[in-house]
């Protein structure tokens, strides 16, 4: 078992035809993901990938059609909250938001709207899930991750792959790898993957991976000191980072003193989570335990 | 993007907010001008991006237009923290009966907006939450139905606002609440919001902070950005859409992804080295893009050493190699380039970086410990 996506999942793919979403389209495909449309409005009708992936013009007819149950979307920012709310609308399940630099007052909309929909949106400013060894929605690269039993949970894109490579190279698997975002209003947090890794028995161990800014990693502390009986490894970035400069993503800013790495670091081993000081030494903690 | 306080004044005045009377000052003879103009005691505010411009002299109060002048002459030129002072809001004084703290803010950790109010204005909110935390009202605004007049009368009641003000404060709250909401503000703060001996409300100080995320549709916006209070490297990135903090170490770096770029700065020290920068190149970044990057990255006198950390995802190592290759071609430099590349195309960048003579590194400690060493053997 993995978390979210497995061998069921059908794929959707807003933005397929536009420059990310057709080379990250064809990525899933060569690594086992069953994608079963693609929706760009206006090229309807259009099969792309070889001819082997139909296009629609919405998301509810790429529905109807192919029976899709997860979204991924490519779309570009200023159109990418109007993409998540129509995946929202048809009912799609799981959406999945690798788009950076949606408006944080649009993702505060769009927060309200999947919360009313139950829906579960995974970003925005997210690298996607990854469960290895077939499947995988957004930009994860494949070659880099095996299966295994470790679930990876993280605010961050490359970092992640940093650490799922590393593992990798120590002869570890993942279970499922999630980007859950770098923004600052995102849809789900720390606190529901945890609690679904909990729930997975192919997840013996569960990596969580924070950086500055928010207090993401504070009440995923709380949650895990709480409710988590598996063993949880963490990293924070930014522990070199100065107050009250953005450094890159949205979210990752020290305001008014709040969401420093110290902060959150003496949080998670407060909550009993084996905290690195760089990724590279979680494969040597991994072999420990 | 932070916007000055006349800027913010001239947003508030817009969404009928209620400002004091006065103009922007260039010159001293411009202020007396203004003064002038105003009649009566004035007060002059030097226009800086940063806090406590009062207890470094940037606010004085005055009682004549020539003494505006003298004052100004004093003021302009001068630096708060570093930013130089070229613009003086001058102002009608005001007098102030009550200074209340009024602001709203997007509340990350729950989803909404939160509006903000403390009957202790005037001083720095972060000083009342030190305080007395128990003098801030919270109350949170949902973002699809918007701010309700129950919530600003609550309000006004918690910070013990006059009944007879209570009208003028609601209608103060939804047009601070339009604004906030029109212009994509993050932030939009009035301290203090003073209640004037003629019970008036009046916004004496403003403070906005705009989403950069959507100035895509906020065109009004895009000449009005201040870059005095930033490291030149730092505007020049952002033309290229990088994103650069200046920070004081001699370790250049270059990384994919902000995460990342954070890890790398933590790892170097780690291994006791210090770095230059922060310095994310964004995801699917072109040669051209990190060619500008390392510029920007060279430009930094104290950068002794380059680090170069691609994990590519969306990013593909053959087009970073090609910027590399860019700039080593086309600059002549000393600084060693310590480069590791994984990820999507690996191969075929590793290839094009063969025939450039670079130092490669497998892994993040690796090249995190070469470029310590590379660094402090080239330290003065």
């Amino acid at each position: 078992m993995t978390i979210l996506i497995n061998e069921n999942t059908r794929l959707l793919v807003q933005g397929i035809t536009g420059h990310e979403g057709r080379f990250h389209s064809e990525q899933m495909l060569a690594y086992g993901t069953n994608i079963v449309a693609g929706v760009t409005p206006g090229k309807g009708g259009e099969w792309v990938l070889k001819g082997k992936i139909p296009v629609f013009d919405s998301v509810r007819a790429a529905v109807e059609v192919t029976g899709a149950n997860v979204s991924a979307i490519f779309v570009p920012s200023r159109f990418a909250g109007d993409a998540i709310m129509e995946a929202a609308d048809a009912e799609i399940p799981l959406i999945v938001c690798i788009t950076e630099g949606i408006p944080v007052k649009e993702m505060l909309q769009i927060k309200q709207v999947i919360r009313q929909k139950s829906a579960i949106l995974i970003g925005p400013n997210s690298p996607g899930i990854i469960s290895p060894p077939r499947t995988k929605v957004g930009i994860i690269p494949g070659n880099i991750t095996k299966s295994g039993s470790v679930g990876i949970v993280s605010r961050s894109g490359t970092l992640t792959y940093e650490v799922v490579y590393a593992l990798k190279q120590a002869g570890q698997g993942t279970s499922t790898c999630v980007g859950i975002g770098g923004d600052p209003v995102i849809g789900i947090d720390f606190i529901e993957i945890l609690s679904f890794f909990e729930g997975d028995p192919q997840t013996e161990i569960i990596v969580l991976i924070g950086e500055i800014g928010g207090q993401d990693e504070e009440m995923a502390a709380d949650y895990i000191a709480n409710q988590i009986t598996k063993p949880v490894i963490g990293f924070v970035a930014g522990q070199s980072a100065p107050a009250d400069k953005r450094m890159g993503h949205a979210g990752a800013i020290i305001e008014r003193g709040k969401g420093t790495a110290d902060i959150k670091i003496k949080a998670l081993r407060n909550a009993g989570v084996q905290v690195v000081k760089y990724p590279e030494e979680i494969p040597t903690i991994l072999d420990s335990l | 993007m932070k916007l000055h306080e006349y800027q913010s004044k001239d947003i508030f005045n817009t969404f009928q907010i209620p400002i004091p009377r006065g103009r922007l000052a260039s010159t001293p003879e411009e202020a007396k001008l203004i003064a002038e103009e105003l009649g009566g005691p004035v007060v002059l505010k030097a226009q800086v991006l940063t806090g406590g411009r009062g207890k470094a002299g940037g606010i004085r109060l005055v009682r004549s237009a020539e003494e505006a002048e003298e004052v100004a002459s004093k003021i302009l030129g001068r630096n708060i923290k570093g930013i130089p002072i070229l613009r003086l809001l001058v102002e009608e004084a005001v007098n102030i009966q009550q200074e209340i703290y009024f602001g709203m803010t997007v509340d990350r950790d729950n989803g909404q907006t939160l509006m903000i109010a403390s009957a202790e204005g005037g001083i720095d909110i972060e000083e009342i939450a030190r305080i007395s935390p128990e003098k801030i009202i919270k109350v949170g605004i949902d973002p699809l139905l918007g701010l309700l007049d129950f919530q600003a009368r609550n309000l006004a009641t918690e910070i013990e606002i006059s009944r007879k003000l209570w009208r003028p404060f609601i209608l103060m709250a939804q047009n601070l609440y339009s604004a906030y909401e029109n212009i994509d503000a993050t932030l939009v703060e009035i301290n203090p919001l003073v209640i004037t001996e003629r019970s008036q409300l009046i916004a004496l100080d403003g403070k906005i902070t705009i989403d950069d995320n959507a100035l895509f549709r906020h065109p009004e916006f895009l000449d009005k950005r201040d870059t005095s209070a930033e490291a030149p490297e730092e505007s020049e990135a952002r033309k290229f859409g990088l994103t650069y903090v200046k920070l004081n170490g001699q370790i250049g770096c270059l990384v994919n992804g902000a995460g990342l770029a954070m890890a790398t700065m933590d790892i170097i020290k780690h291994h006791g080295g210090q770095p230059a920068n922060f310095l994310d190149i964004g995801g699917g970044a072109s040669a051209e893009k990190v060619a500008a990057a390392l510029r920007i990255l060279l430009a930094d006198s104290r950068v002794n050493t380059v680090l170069i950390n691609i994990f590519g995802g969306i990013t593909r190592c053959d087009e970073v190699a090609h910027g590399i290759l860019q700039t080593i071609n086309s600059m002549e430099t000393d600084i060693p380039f310590i480069i590791r590349l994984v990820g999507t195309n690996e191969r075929e960048g590793q290839q094009i970086l063969s025939e450039a003579h670079c130092q490669t590194a497998q892994t993040l400690q690796e090249a995190a410990e070469k470029a310590v060493a590379y660094s402090h053997e080239r330290l003065p």
